[in-house]
């Protein structure tokens, strides 16, 4: 229940918010890199919503996770423009690469870099542009030797 | 020396002119460098470069004053260096970090030339070309000074709103033939009219700023590049329509526009009177950029659609009535205000009024942002800016308007781009979208991307109508079955399309079957169809 001591503050700074719960769930995931299962019920308790109500929200948004992520998180387009220029086969070359990783890979579908793709994102602020499977290599190895 | 990062407005100066400051007591020149920290530069290494340039300069004892703007939107420039001369601002790009030794052993801070100097950078023709409105401060300015923003002619449309009446100011918006810009291309002046004639003691303004098509990224160019533009824009719409809080929907995909936005309302002073704007971040849903549904996420709700009536403009955020409109629409009324509607409506062909912002992307040479006037041929986009394919291949399909645009082939490249050609074209209501132009050479399989729509469509569903829901992944499994090589099942996705078209609730489930059927259309060989 450590997680709590972190959670407990931040519901209290936006609670009166309008619309309080994203910015909750933005903030406790930014702080603990997932939104744990016991923060739910306390967030649930302070905004009086029914549990069922913030879990839905919580599973709705692609964006918010429900278990702790690896050490890093990559996020790889799969969208339409990244496709036009290999973004298939720089994710199909991702998946293999990070298999068995501590590395948290999840698709985005699109990151605005549409230009100059295949584009990804490290740790939500990270850019790249025009990866080949060797850049990703590249960058990954660079990720795990800093640890 | 001391080499000094600063934004203008600290300095108390317009990054137009060649700047001075005091060291040792005596005036030295200081030369004006930009290096873009827009998303698209940073991922192809500005901060590197804006990194070396500073240590370069104070290896060689040289006080520089560096900015970091936006983007001039010639991605395939970036990193895009400007310096500050005497003859105006002078472009050097692509930099990479390695090059800036070089440069500075060329004197690139009095323009010298070098293998990578572009010249002026106004006289860039594929810069030059383009007439910029909503986007004609993106690049130019600190995108964290108020005061650059004003000394580039910023500010204009709210100083004259204010003197206005709110009806004038609608009227104004109405007169200029501003259609919303995040696709469905609707009047902005009758949604503003409605939530002015709607009386409340609360109303708001939302800006839109959920860009999740592929292809499109115009949005946060500019809240990256010139946030202030869409802060006035706002502040005009809330004195028009009676709103006194404004709401900044951003994806959360686009933490840098996040960044940009807080920053540029930390600096906003007064500038924006009475009126409030808070900028809110979205989860990850596609859908959220459908109107009604980003107003269910900014309440703290799961982002579904709601059934239409009653409006939004009379029944939205909290039950108020509620201008949401795009970023694009917003970020172009500053201008219309500024200039006068008749001006704006001069631009542009038939019921399309004013300039778009096309976004041209994916397997392109020369891509970027360029507004023009509504009436280019979508060829004349493709080839006298774009410059063909990246890869070298001829182009053959072009998706117009984001995963719910059509496909086109070759033979509709001379589609003129406006709203009514787009949404006449094959009759099946395609539309230009928010202008993203996602191309692709002669390696696609159309049958494919067909597939990925329903993938698509069935990933970002938000579950509340079922010709959305079940129609999607349906859809999926019947593409999988044709690609297999049953082309009897083509029928079968023909009446889905249909189905879905016909019955779902928004522009999810009812344009996803556009990007299928025109695939199917115009690429039958890609679906092993020999019917035709």
């Amino acid at each position: 229940m450590e997680s709590l001591v972190t959670v407990a503050p931040i519901i209290e700074a936006h609670r009166l918010r309008p619309g309080a719960l994203l910015p909750i769930l933005h903030e406790v995931q930014d702080a603990l890199g997932f939104i744990p299962p016991e923060a739910v019920a306390l967030i649930a308790r302070e905004l009086n919503l029914s549990r069922a109500e913030v879990h839905g929200v919580i599973s709705y948004y692609a964006h918010f996770r429900q278990i702790a992520p690896g050490r890093h998180v990559v996020r790889v387009c799969c969208a339409e423009a990244c496709q036009a220029v290999g973004g298939e086969a720089l994710a199909e070359h991702a998946r293999t690469r990070l298999a068995g990783s501590d590395v948290t890979l999840e698709p985005v579908y699109c990151l605005g870099l549409c230009a100059c793709g295949p584009s990804l994102q490290i740790d939500e602020i990270t850019l790249h542009a025009q990866v080949t499977p060797e850049k990703f290599d590249a960058l990954i190895e660079a990720l795990e030797a800093a640890t | 020396m001391k080499v000094e990062t600063l934004t203008a407005e600290s300095a108390g100066e317009s990054t137009s002119t060649l700047t001075r400051v005091r060291g040792a007591g005596k005036a030295i020149a200081r030369t004006t460098i930009f290096v873009p920290a827009d998303a698209a530069a940073l991922a192809l290494g500005a901060d590197a470069v804006a990194a070396a340039i500073a240590q370069e300069a104070a290896r060689h004892g040289i006080a520089i004053r560096l900015v970091r703007n936006g983007t001039r939107g010639m991605v395939w420039l970036e990193p895009l260096v400007e310096v500050v001369t005497a003859q105006g601002r002078i472009a050097y790009g692509p930099v990479a970090a390695q090059d800036v030794p070089g440069l500075f052993a060329a004197g690139f801070l009095t323009g010298g030339a070098h293998a990578l100097c572009l010249g002026a950078t106004d006289e860039i023709p594929w810069l030059a070309r383009q007439q910029r409105l909503a986007c004609r401060r993106i690049g130019i300015v600190d995108p964290r000074s108020l005061v650059d923003y004003i000394a580039c002619g910023g500010g204009e449309g709210l100083r004259r709103a204010r003197a206005m009446a709110p009806a004038a100011i609608v009227d104004a918006v109405t007169e200029s033939g501003l259609r919303g810009r995040g696709g469905a291309a609707f009047p902005a002046g009758i949604k503003w009219r409605t939530v002015l004639a709607t009386p409340a003691a609360q109303k708001y303004v939302v800006c839109n700023a959920d860009e999740g098509d592929s292809g499109t990224y115009s949005d946060r160019m500019l809240m990256e590049g010139d946030p202030f533009c869409l802060l006035e824009g706002m502040a005009i719409a809330g004195l028009a329509v009676g709103a006194t809080q404004g709401y900044i929907y951003v994806r959360s995909e686009y933490p840098h526009a996040v960044d940009a936005l807080n920053a540029a309302l930390a600096g906003a002073g007064d500038f924006l009177g009475e009126f409030r704007i808070e900028v809110r971040k979205g989860a990850g849903s596609y859908v959220c950029g459908e109107e009604t549904a980003l107003l269910e996420s900014l309440e703290g709700k799961r982002g579904i659609v709601r059934a239409k009536p009653p409006l939004p403009a009379i029944s939205g955020l909290f039950g108020r009535p509620t201008l949401i409109n795009n970023m694009i629409t917003l970020a172009s009324v500053p201008d219309i205000l500024a200039r006068g509607a008749a001006a704006y409506r001069e631009l542009g062909c038939g019921r399309s009024r004013g300039t778009l912002p096309f976004q041209l992307a994916g397997n392109i040479k020369y891509g970027g942002l360029v507004e023009v006037p509504f009436g280019l041929t979508l060829r004349e986009l493709l080839y006298d800016f774009g410059g063909g394919s990246r890869s070298g291949r001829p182009l053959r399909a072009v998706q117009v308007g984001g995963p719910l645009g059509a496909y086109l082939p070759a033979s509709q490249f001379d589609t003129v781009l406006d709203y009514e050609a787009f949404a006449a074209l094959d009759g099946v209501g395609a539309g230009l979208g928010h202008g993203g132009i996602v191309a692709f050479d002669d390696t696609v399989d159309l049958a494919r991307q067909a597939r990925y729509a329903m993938k698509f469509c069935a990933i970002e569903s938000c579950g509340k109508c079922t010709p959305c829901r079940i129609g999607s992944t349906r859809g999926v499994e019947v593409i999988d079955r044709i690609r297999a090589g049953d082309t009897r099942q083509i029928e079968l996705l023909q009446e889905l399309c249909e189905t879905m078209t016909q019955g779902s609730l928004c522009a999810m489930g009812s344009m996803t079957p556009i990007p299928v059927l025109s695939a199917l259309r115009h690429f039958p060989e890609d679906f092993g169809d020999k019917r035709t």
